[in-house]
C-alpha cells in the first residue's frame, strides 16, 4: 500500500519527463489521474488507520538499515493535506502556466516533489526520512529557477545554499546518533537509552538546526522570501504543501517519535526550542508588516505561521500538540488560498504591490473574497481554521504552565491583523482605477482552487468538532500515540 | 543436464582477461571493420563479469592457479567479492563507453583516421589490463597489468594528436612511469626480503621491519602518483579533460581506481602488520586534502571538462579516508567494516557516475562547439536527456540520496563518528557541500533562459540515453545496495574488520 501511494506521483513524474512539450492533453490527463488516484488511496487508508490497520513496506538498503515506509496516523495527517492540495495546485498550475515553455520539465519535477513529500510523510526511519527530504530539495530547485532569468537563478542559488547546508547538518546529526545506537526507527521507544545526555543534546540541536532551514526558523529563514520569485504554483508548493511543512513535520517526528517528550523534558530542550519558535512567530510577523510586495508579505507570514507548529510541538502538552498538528493542515489550507489569489491577481491584473490592490474587490470578487477568508483565518477570526489552532495552542500553553505563550499568540495576532487588514480594506473599500472592468476572473480553473481552499478552511474551522476534521484527527494522534 | 556454469573452477576470471585481449587482437586484424566486433565483444565481457560475480556469490572467494601450477612456481588469480564487484563496474562502464563510441570513431568515407584505427584495440587492451589488476594475486603480474594500463591510457589521451593534449599525455606518461618504477623497486625489495611475489605467501611471511615498511612506502608512493592523489594530482586534469570523451570516461571512472585498488590490496591484504597509526592518518590527511583542494579548484574552472576532471581529483580523496577510518588493531572499532566497505562502495559508485558525466559533457560540448561553461546557457532545452544524466550523476557525486554515493558517504560518516574521528566526518561533509557548489554552478547554466537561442549541433538521442543509463546505475546502486554490499563482504580482508597494524 505505501508503495502504491508513492507511485501515484512517482510514475506520473517519470512519464511526464518523457512526454514531448506539445503533448499537453496527455500530460494533464496523467497529472490529474495521478492526483485523483492518490486521493482515493488516501481515503482508503484514512478509513483503515482509523480502525487500527497498519500498512508497512520494507526494502533492505544495507544490513540492518531499511528503507521503511509506514502509514501511521501522523503520516496520514500530512499525506492527506499534500494529496488534497496537490490536486488543486496541479489544476491551478495548468491554468496558470498555460502554454509556457518547459512544461514537461515543470510538471515532471512538480510530481517528483509530491512523491518526495509522500515519502517524507510515510518515512519510518531517520535515514528514509533523510532520503526523501533530500529528494524534495533537489526536485524543488528546478521549479524555483523555472523562469531562468537572473533573479530566479539567484533565488535558486540561495535556496540551495541554505537547504544543502541544512541537510549536511541534519545528516551529521543523524549519523552521529546512529553511530551510537544503530539505525533509528520512528515510534520504537527507548532506543536512545544508552546514549549520554550531552551527546543527545548536541544531536538534537543538529537535527533541529538542519530541519529548521526548511521550516524557516529565524535565523535560517533567508531563502523563503527570496524564493517567492518562483511562479505562484511553486510558491504554493513551497509554502503550503511541501517544503516548509516537511521541515515542521520532521521536527514533530524528532520530538515525539525519536526522542519522546519525557526524554526531552529531562534534557531540558523543550523550552529553548519553544523560545526560538516564539521569536520566529513574532519576528516573521513584524517583518511582514514592512513588506510592500504582496508575495513577500505572504512569505514572511509563512515564516511566522509555520513556527506555530513547532511552538505547539515543543511545549509537550497534549493541547498544544493538538493545536500544532492541526495548524499543519490549517496553515496549509489558508496559505495556499492566499498564494492562489496572489498568483491570480498577478496573472490577470498584474497586481504585485499592496497599493495596487485598490478596488480589486469589484473587479475580481471571488478572488478577493477567498483572499479575505484566508487572511481573516490567519489573523484568527472564528470560525475560520486559524482560530481553532490558536485556541488550542493557547490552551496548551496555559496547561503546560507557560502563560507567555498566550502573550506571544496575542501579539502575533495583532501583527497579523496589522499586515492583513490593510489589504482587505484596500480590496473592498478603496475605489480602484477606472480601467479595471469586471469579467477578469477567468479561466475558471485559475479561480476555483482558491475558492475551494477558502471554503475548506472555513469548513475545517467550523466543523472542527468532527472526528475526521484535522483537529479531530490530531486529537486521535495525540490520544493514540503521545499520551503517556 | 547442463553443466553448472557457476561451479568453482569454471574459469570466468581467466576469461575476463583473455576475451578483451582476443577482441583487441581481432580489432587490429580487422582494421576499419573492427566496429562490428565492438558490441558483441563488450556484451560478452559484461556477461563474463556477471558470471564471475554470481560465482563468488554462490561459492565464495577462490584462487585460480593459472596452468595448474601453484605458487611459488605458478601464478594465481584471486576472485573474491571485491574483485568481482570491480569487474562488474568495469564491464558496465565499458559497455556504456563502447556503445557511445561506436559511431564516434566510424572511419570517414575519404580516409581512415588514426583515432578510428587505434581506439578499439586500445580500449579492449585497457579493459583486459583493468581486469588483470583486479584479479592479480602476484606482485609482478600486477606490475605487468599496471604497465598495460598506463600505456593504453597515455595513448588514449594522445589520440587526437593536438599539441596541448600531447603535452598533457607526456606529463601523464612521466608521472605514470615514475610511479611504475617506484612500484617495481618496492616489489624488488619485497622479493629480496621474502623470496615471494604471491600476495598470500607474502602476507603469511611479512613482518613489520624497516625493509618491509620501506618497500610498502615506495610502492604506495608510486601508486599514489598513478592515482593522482593530492598533491600528486597535477597531471590528471589536463590529461582527463584533454582526452577524447570516451577516453576521459574510461580514465576518470576506472583507470585511476586501478592503482588505488592496488594500494588498498597492498595494505589490507598483504602488509596490514606493517601499517602504523601514523601512516593511516597520513593517508587520511592526503585524502582530505584532495577533497578540499580538488573541489576548490573545480570551483574555479571555466572549462566544463576541467570541472569534471578536478571533481575526480576530489572524489579520489574519499577513498583514502578508509585507511584511518578502519582504525587499528590496537584500537579496533565496531564500524571498521563500514569504513572499508564505504570506501570501496564509493569507488564503485563513482565509476558509472563519472563516466555518465563525461559522456554527457562530451555531447554538450559537441552541441555547443565550445568547451567553456558560458555557452551552456539554456542547453537544458536542446539536450534534455544529457542534462538529466548530468544531474543524476551530480546527485551521486554530491553524495545526496538516493544514490550509491550517498550509501558510501553514510558508511564512511558512521565509521568516522563511531570511532571518534570526527575531523574526517567534517571533511566528508565539507566535500559534499563543495561538490554541490561546483556542480550546481554547471547545472545552473542548463536552466538559464538565454536572451537569444544559440545555434546547436544536433546530437543523437541514443547517445544521450547511454549517459542517462550510466547515471541511472549510480542512482540505482543507492537503492539496491544490499547485494553489492554482500558481494563486497565475500573474502573481505581480515584487516578491514580488525583495523590496520
Amino acid at each position: 500500500m505505501p508503495v502504491l501511494v508513492l507511485s501515484t506521483s512517482l510514475v506520473p513524474a517519470i512519464v511526464i519527463f518523457f512526454l514531448a512539450e506539445a503533448q499537453q492533453r496527455t500530460r494533464t490527463l496523467v497529472n490529474i489521474a495521478g492526483a485523483l488516484a492518490k486521493l482515493a488511496l488516501v481515503a482508503v487508508m484514512l478509513d483503515g488507520v482509523a480502525l487500527g490497520v497498519a500498512y508497512e513496506t520494507r526494502l533492505g538498503l544495507l544490513p540492518g538499515l531499511d528503507l521503511l515506509l509506514r502509514v501511521d496516523a501522523l503520516a496520514l495527517l500530512f499525506l492527506t493535506l499534500s494529496a488534497f492540495l496537490w490536486l488543486l495546485t496541479t489544476i491551478y498550475a495548468i491554468s496558470y502556466l498555460g502554454q509556457g515553455p518547459h512544461l514537461s520539465r515543470f510538471f515532471g519535477f512538480f510530481s517528483l516533489c509530491v512523491a518526495a513529500t509522500t515519502g517524507i510523510a510515510l518515512s519510518g526511519t531517520l535515514v528514509t526520512f533523510f532520503i526523501f527530504y533530500e529528494l524534495l530539495t533537489l526536485s524543488t530547485w528546478p521549479l524555483v529557477v523555472h523562469q531562468g532569468d537572473a533573479r530566479s537563478i539567484a533565488a535558486g542559488r540561495r535556496y540551495l545554499a541554505y537547504t544543502l547546508a541544512g541537510s549536511a547538518v541534519l545528516l551529521l546529526g543523524i549519523v552521529w546518533l546512529e553511530s551510537r545506537t544503530g539505525p533509528v526507527e520512528f515510534t520504537v521507544r527507548g532506543s536512545l537509552a544508552g546514549v549520554d545526555a550531552p551527546t543527545l543534546q548536541a544531536v538534537f540541536c543538529l537535527l533541529v538546526a538542519g530541519l529548521g532551514v526548511k521550516t524557516a526558523l529565524v535565523p535560517l529563514h533567508g531563502w523563503l522570501p527570496a524564493a517567492m520569485v518562483a511562479p505562484a504554483p511553486v510558491s504554493a508548493l513551497l509554502h503550503a504543501v511541501a517544503v516548509v511543512k516537511a521541515g515542521a513535520f520532521g521536527i514533530v517526528r524528532i520530538i515525539y517519535d525519536v526522542y519522546g517528550t519525557t526524554l526531552l523534558h529531562e534534557l531540558s530542550l523543550g523550552i529553548p526550542l519553544a523560545a526560538v519558535a516564539a521569536f520566529t512567530v513574532i519576528y516573521g510577523s513584524a517583518r511582514a508588516l514592512q513588506q510592500d510586495d504582496i508575495k513577500r508579505r505572504l512569505a514572511f507570514s509563512t515564516v511566522s505561521q509555520v513556527s506555530y507548529i513547532v511552538l505547539g510541538a515543543s511545549l509537550f502538552g497534549p493541547y498544544s500538540t493538538i493545536g500544532g498538528l492541526a495548524h499543519l493542515v490549517h496553515q496549509g489550507l489558508m496559505k495556499i488560498t492566499l498564494f492562489f489569489c496572489a498568483g491570480a491577481l498577478a496573472e490577470r491584473l498584474h497586481v504585485h504591490k499592496v497599493r495596487e490592490l485598490d478596488g480589486i474587490g469589484r473587479t475580481m470578487p471571488w478572488t478577493a473574497a477567498a483572499f479575505t477568508v484566508g487572511a481573516l483565518g490567519m489573523i484568527g477570526v472564528p470560525p475560520i481554521a486559524g482560530f481553532v489552532s490558536k485556541w488550542y495552542l493557547g490552551l496548551g500553553g496555559v496547561q503546560a504552565g507557560h502563560v507567555w505563550v498566550v502573550l506571544v499568540l496575542a501579539g502575533s495576532s495583532l501583527l497579523n491583523a496589522g499586515y492583513f487588514l490593510p489589504l482587505i480594506y484596500r480590496a473592498w473599500f478603496v475605489p480602484g482605477a477606472m480601467d479595471r472592468a469586471p469579467g477578469r476572473e477567468r479561466p475558471f480553473w485559475l479561480i476555483a482552487p482558491a475558492v475551494i481552499t477558502a471554503l475548506a478552511s472555513l469548513g475545517v474551522g467550523a466543523l472542527a468538532g468532527l472526528a475526521m476534521s484535522p483537529l479531530g484527527w490530531a486529537t486521535l494522534i495525540v490520544e493514540r500515540n503521545y499520551t503517556p | 543436464m547442463l553443466p553448472d556454469l557457476l561451479a568453482v573452477g569454471v574459469p570466468w576470471a581467466v576469461a575476463s582477461i583473455v576475451l578483451p585481449l582476443a577482441v583487441a587482437l581481432a580489432a587490429i586484424a580487422l582494421g576499419p571493420h573492427a566496429r562490428h566486433l565492438v558490441l558483441p565483444g563488450a556484451l560478452l565481457g559484461a556477461v563474463i563479469a556477471l558470471a564471475a560475480a554470481a560465482q563468488v556469490l554462490a561459492h565464495g572467494a577462490w584462487h585460480h592457479a593459472v596452468g595448474g601450477w601453484l605458487p611459488p612456481l605458478g601464478i594465481r588469480l584471486r576472485l573474491d567479492g571485491l574483485a568481482a564487484s570491480f569487474l562488474v563496474a568495469t564491464a558496465v562502464v565499458a559497455c556504456g563507453v563502447a556503445g557511445f563510441s561506436r559511431r564516434l570513431f566510424e572511419p570517414s568515407a575519404r580516409r581512415e583516421t588514426r583515432a578510428g584505427f587505434a581506439f578499439w584495440p586500445l580500449f579492449f587492451v585497457m579493459w583486459a589490463g583493468l581486469n588483470a589488476v583486479f584479479l592479480g594475486a602476484d606482485l609482478f603480474n600486477l606490475y605487468v597489468a599496471l604497465e598495460l594500463l598506463t600505456l593504453t591510457a597515455v595513448a588514449m589521451v594522445a589520440l587526437d594528436g593536438k599539441a596541448e593534449t600531447l603535452a598533457a599525455a607526456i606529463r601523464y606518461l612521466l608521472f605514470a612511469l615514475l610511479g611504475s618504477l617506484a612500484y617495481l623497486l618496492g616489489v624488488a625489495l619485497l622479493y629480496a626480503r621474502y623470496g615471494a611475489l604471491d600476495l598470500g605467501l607474502l602476507r603469511a611471511a611479512a613482518v613489520p621491519d624497516a625493509i618491509t615498511l620501506a618497500a610498502g612506502a615506495i610502492m604506495t608512493a608510486g601508486l599514489m602518483a598513478k592515482t593522482a592523489i593530492f598533491p600528486l594530482h597535477g597531471w590528471l586534469p589536463p590529461a582527463h579533460a584533454g582526452a577524447p570523451t570516451p577516453a576521459s570516461a574510461m580514465l576518470s571512472a576506472l583507470v585511476v581506481k586501478a592503482s588505488f585498488y592496488l594500494i588498498a590490496r597492498l595494505w589490507f591484504d598483504v602488509l596490514p602488520a606493517a601499517a602504523t597509526v601514523e601512516t593511516s592518518q597520513l593517508f587520511g590527511a592526503l585524502g582530505a586534502g584532495a577533497i578540499v583542494f580538488g573541489s576548490l579548484l573545480a570551483l574555479r574552472q571555466e572549462q566544463l571538462k576541467l570541472v569534471i576532471a578536478y571533481s575526480t581529483v576530489a572524489q579520489l580523496g574519499y577513498l583514502f579516508l578508509m585507511f584511518p577510518l578502519t582504525g587499528s588493531a590496537a584500537a579496533p572499532q565496531p564500524w571498521a567494516a563500514a569504513a572499508w566497505t564505504g570506501g570501496m562502495f564509493h569507488a564503485l559508485a563513482h565509476a558509472p557516475a563519472k563516466a555518465a558525466m563525461f559522456l554527457a559533457a562530451g555531447l554538450m560540448i559537441k552541441a555547443c562547439g565550445d568547451g567553456r561553461l558560458a555557452p551552456l546557457a539554456g542547453i537544458g532545452r536542446d539536450l534534455p536527456i544529457a542534462c538529466f544524466a548530468f544531474g543524476l550523476a551530480a546527485v551521486s557525486l554530491m553524495g545526496l540520496p538516493p544514490s550509491g554515493g550517498f550509501t558510501a558517504k553514510y558508511l564512511l560518516l558512521t565509521a568516522a563518528l563511531a570511532s571518534g574521528q570526527w575531523w574526517w566526518a567534517l571533511a566528508i561533509l565539507a566535500g559534499g557541500l563543495l561538490a554541490a557548489a561546483y556542480l550546481f554552478r554547471v547545472l545552473n547554466r542548463f536552466l538559464i533562459a538565454p536572451a537569444e537561442a544559440a545555434p546547436r549541433v544536433a546530437v543523437a538521442r541514443r547517445d544521450q540515453a547511454i549517459a542517462l543509463a550510466l547515471a541511472g546505475v549510480s542512482i540505482l546502486l543507492g537503492l539496491a545496495s544490499l547485494v553489492p554490499y554482500q558481494l563486497l563482504q565475500i573474502g573481505r580482508p581480515a584487516a578491514a574488520v580488525g583495523g590496520l597494524s
